[in-house]
């Protein structure tokens, strides 16, 4: 090792291994193995061993950028939209829009961002350790809103708080009472989204309350601080990863939503992608104001890894079995009353509306085509999960196992795709694949006398491979902090007592990162269930899913109909929130 | 170890089934390829029965006209489809403007499609109108207060507007024809008292706008007589009344869905047949019926419903002026900050 702790890199070794062919020069040389410390990598050792080797090494670093090259290439459609500034339209948004269009995007993004974390960390403190009624299922019920798609909870509670709805007619009839707030406001809309999004704050910090132990609390407590004080000085920093972490997915996600936003006429950046595309019919202008959301979460994700920094706590492996705080009284009630009324404004209300609805319309809109709907939403679910977390797994083990700046770079770049507006995504994404198409797998088929079509765009590989760069930062995240969990003196304990590659990797890595990889699995698998505008796009032809029927409704203005595939979708959706929901009590 | 292998499976089983499912997609090239952003329910009775009468069969997606046309772009000449069919003449401007089309000369075409209701140049055609008009509450507001959309900018109607967001293409190419008829200052001014006049922030849906003048949040809006027709239907003793604006000026705003053959077809013959199917009585019966709007055929009779809105004059302004202006219909838009 080098004293950064980097395995040395040489220009030589590197053809080497890239080529397998031993130079003149490099089998001269000897180099030390830094995977076992003290033994000598010799390249005069036969090719069998060196291949061995090449095996162990290279393979990481060359499937994360494999990985990577993938998210790029969308990522690159979008910038290449640079080559040639349509001046006119962007004059005209500077002039008329951005101004006001940011000011609004950095509202939602602080108003989601406090709100998620103090919704997120106040319920997961008060169910990872204290004891109130109704914790038991409480603790499990907060996890179901996952389920539910930001538009679909948008759509409802407009439904029902608009002047036109059941609560302000109610009110106005009874009580005479005219001039309520509107609903369609700021403060509607980041309501909203906090109710969709806290789950991801709740479910990492409650995970990280439950396995951080009791000791350092006590400790505070009988140095004379208050419960409150020992929290906010002791508990909270712990937990201050696994909460950057939670709260960043859900400002990525609210950065990238076009469709609650729209439900509530609320204009955000993303409006002004939109509006270029559709309005002026200029993707290339939509393009680039793409590439500036895409610099705004680079810094965020920058930042993020800036501030959490040094400070890293490497968690003990064990689950405490820690006793909970007693609460008692009217602060029992209260604990039960906040959690219970999260859970009823987040899911009870907005599943109880829709089931009215989708009452109503069950004999026009259920048909048989619901059964495609359902088996392809899941199919697409399950496969993209398996696909994306693998791909996840291997960014994730790279950076660990061959730390050095193309494996970091290769994580870092595989997580932004996240954040960009889907159907903005999903254009990059098959403007990138219809390169492919034209370029190589077309002349390849002309070649071998088979007639030119469009072999990605289209096809299910590419979708999958779309929602792939889409979500590979859900996949991730669970993945990294379980590795991130396993101190260092685990592998070099494993090392020291002649476990290495491979079989390190089977026998160490592994078993430690297995749960999170099933957490991270759930977790894509929701997302994608969820997912419209790369599904409409890159669908084979005749493919329907639950949240495509949505669409078509919703756009419609028919939400009573819409009000059926989402429920369907809620319910679809319960299947991996119920198994995350198990894993959390495990 | 047994991990890895089940894990290796998956993935090999996911790639397997992917690369299947579009082999299979491939194979039947010998059918008719559409894309449409008008949607699955609105259109696929339409396949379904051009398939039952002449064999032909159909493979489409649906999605938004703008990932459409992205689509169709990015395919060029490897596109496999054969048909556009799209909801509003800007989108259809759009898509001929950009080479996406081919011209089509069609007798049958043209003498069932009315010649303000299709390109100039041939390359796609109106297939449904869709009238925007006022609605208005009955119980509050009397007929003859109504006269015209530039009449809503007026001071008596200060605190009684409702409207949709600009955002969607509807509005834009309302704005447009304005602009088209009475020059771009005049129709800012115009705008400018509609946003003085706004009742409440802007909708998302012309139905939620129509909810609010229902509900007494304000008196009249502007919308699509489909979205009233479904309002109607739902709740038959509505206090929501149509009326037929600038009766004595330009006439009804109308717009169009409509399709046109894509310029790199593999199958054009098909295609301009099934588009000259749509243009038929049969076809646009039902074209027209599934949704509540108009025959874009002068031929074909409403549905009794729509019959019962009364008749009206509509703009003659062929409707691809829509999308020649709709970039300036929306720089005003958002200048007079109608959002």
């Amino acid at each position: 090792m080098n004293p950064k702790g980097r395995p040395w890199i040489t220009p030589c070794r590197v053809a080497h291994c890239l080529c397998g062919i031993t130079t003149p020069h490099s089998s001269r040389l000897t180099w030390r193995n830094p995977w076992a410390a003290g033994r000598m990598f010799n390249c005069q050792q036969p090719l069998v061993s060196l291949s061995q080797r090449v095996l162990m090494h290279k393979p990481w670093r060359f499937s994360a950028l494999s990985i990577a090259a993938v998210v790029i290439l969308p990522l690159s459609v979008l910038l290449f939209s640079w080559y040639e500034v349509p001046v006119d339209i962007w004059q005209h948004l500077l002039e008329t829009q951005l101004g006001r269009l940011v000011g609004n995007t950095l509202t939602l993004l602080t108003g989601v961002g406090v709100g998620v974390t103090v919704l997120g960390v106040s319920l997961a403190w008060l169910t990872a350790t204290c004891e109130f009624p109704g914790r038991n299922w409480l603790d499990k019920a907060l996890f179901l809103p996952f389920a539910m798609p930001a538009y679909v909870l948008a759509f409802v509670y407009v439904g029902l708080l608009d002047f036109s709805g059941p609560v302000q007619t109610a009110l106005r009839q009874w009580f005479g009472i005219r001039s309520l707030p509107e609903f369609r406001s700021t403060g509607g809309v980041i309501a909203v989204l906090v109710l969709v999004f806290y789950p991801y704050v709740y479910m990492l910090a409650r995970t990280a309350f439950r396995t951080q132990g009791r000791q350092l609390f006590d400790a505070a407590r009988i140095l004379g601080r208050s419960p409150l004080q020992a929290f906010i000085s002791v508990a909270l920093p712990m937990a201050k990863p696994a909460i950057m972490a939670g709260v960043s997915l859900a400002l990525m996600e609210t950065l990238a939503d076009f469709g609650t936003v729209s439900v509530f006429n609320y204009d955000t950046f993303t409006t002004a992608i939109y509006k270029s595309w559709y309005g002026f019919f200029n993707l290339q202008a939509a393009a680039q104001l793409a590439t500036l959301l895409l610099l705004l979460v680079a810094l965020m994700v920058f930042g993020e890894r800036k501030a959490r920094g040094s400070a890293r706590f490497t968690q003990s492996q064990i689950r405490h079995n820690n006793p909970r705080f007693q609460l008692a009284g009217i602060q029992s009630w209260l604990a039960s009353g906040f959690c219970t009324v999260v859970v009823l404004l987040a899911f009870v209300v907005p599943v109880a509306q829709l089931l009215q609805w989708a009452v109503s319309v069950v004999d026009i809109e259920l048909d048989a085509r619901y059964w495609e709907r359902i088996t392809n939403t899941l199919l697409l679910g399950v496969m993209a999960a398996v696909i994306t977390v693998g791909a996840a797994l291997i960014l994730a083990l790279a950076k660990r196992l061959q730390p050095d700046r193309w494996t970091n770079f290769s994580a870092s770049v595989g997580t932004l795709g996240y954040a960009l507006p889907g159907s903005v995504l999903a254009v990059g994404i098959m403007i990138g694949f219809s390169w492919i198409d034209k370029g190589v797998l077309i002349p390849l088929a002309s070649w071998l006398g088979m007639e030119p079509q469009m072999w990605l765009v289209g096809s299910l590989p590419a979708l999958l491979l779309a929602y792939m760069v889409r979500f590979m930062a859900v996949g991730y995240g669970p993945v990294d902090s379980a590795l991130q969990r396993l101190k260092p003196s685990i592998p070099e304990a494993a090392r020291s007592l002649g476990v290495g590659g491979k079989s390190l990797v089977r026998r160490v890595y592994l078993p430690v990162i297995a749960p999170g990889t099933l957490t991270a699995l759930l977790l894509v698998m929701v997302d994608v269930l969820k997912e419209m505008p790369a599904t409409m796009l890159l669908r084979p032809f005749g493919w329907e899913t639950l949240a495509v029927r949505i669409y078509q409704m919703t756009a419609e203005g028919e939400w009573e109909r819409a009000a059926l595939p989402a429920v369907i979708l809620l319910l679809t959706g319960m299947i991996p929130v119920i198994m995350l929901m198990r894993r959390a009590e495990k | 170890m047994n991990r890895i292998k089940t894990f290796v499976t998956a993935i090999a089983a996911t790639a397997t089934v992917g690369f299947s499912v579009s082999a299979l997609a491939a194979e039947k090239s010998d059918e008719l390829v559409v894309y449409s952003a008008r949607k699955e329910h609105l259109i696929k009775p339409l396949f379904d029965l051009y398939t039952q009468k002449t064999g032909t069969k159909f493979r489409y997606i649906t999605d938004k006209p703008g990932p459409l046309m992205a689509r169709l772009e990015a395919e060029g000449k490897a596109s496999p489809a054969d048909l556009l069919i799209t909801v509003d003449a800007g989108n259809l401007w759009q898509a001929s403007n950009k080479g996406l089309l081919q011209a089509i000369e069609s007798n049958t075409l043209k003498a069932n499609i009315p010649s303000h209701l299709r390109d100039p140049n041939n390359t796609w055609y109106g297939l449904s109108v869709r009238a925007r008009t006022l609605v208005y509450a009955g119980d509050r507001v009397k007929e003859k207060e109504l006269s015209s959309y530039e009449d809503l900018a007026g001071p008596e109607w200060k605190g009684r507007l409702c409207l949709r967001t600009s955002k969607k293409v509807y509005n834009q190419s309302l704005v447009a024809t304005m602009v088209e008829r009475m020059g771009e200052p005049k129709a800012e001014e115009v705008v400018k008292g509609w946003v003085a006049n706004l009742a409440a922030p802007v909708f998302s849906n012309d139905t939620k706008a129509m909810k609010a003048v229902a509900a007494g949040q304000c008196d009249v809006t502007i919308v699509n007589t489909y979205y009233f027709g479904r309002l109607q239907k739902k709740n038959p003793d509505t206090n929501l009344k149509l009326f037929w604006a600038n009766q004595d000026s330009s006439g009804v705003h109308v717009n169009v869905s409509g399709a046109g053959v894509t310029r790199h077809a593999k199958h054009p013959e098909a295609a301009q047949k099934f588009l000259e199917w749509l243009s038929t009585p049969e076809a646009q019966s039902v074209f027209a019926d599934e949704n509540m709007e108009y025959a874009a055929n002068p031929a074909v009779k409403p549905s009794q419903q729509v019959a019962d809105w009364g008749n009206f004059r509509q703009d003659d302004l062929n409707v691809s002026s829509a999308g020649q202006l709709q970039a300036t219909a929306i720089k005003l838009m958002d200048r007079v900050r109608y959002n």
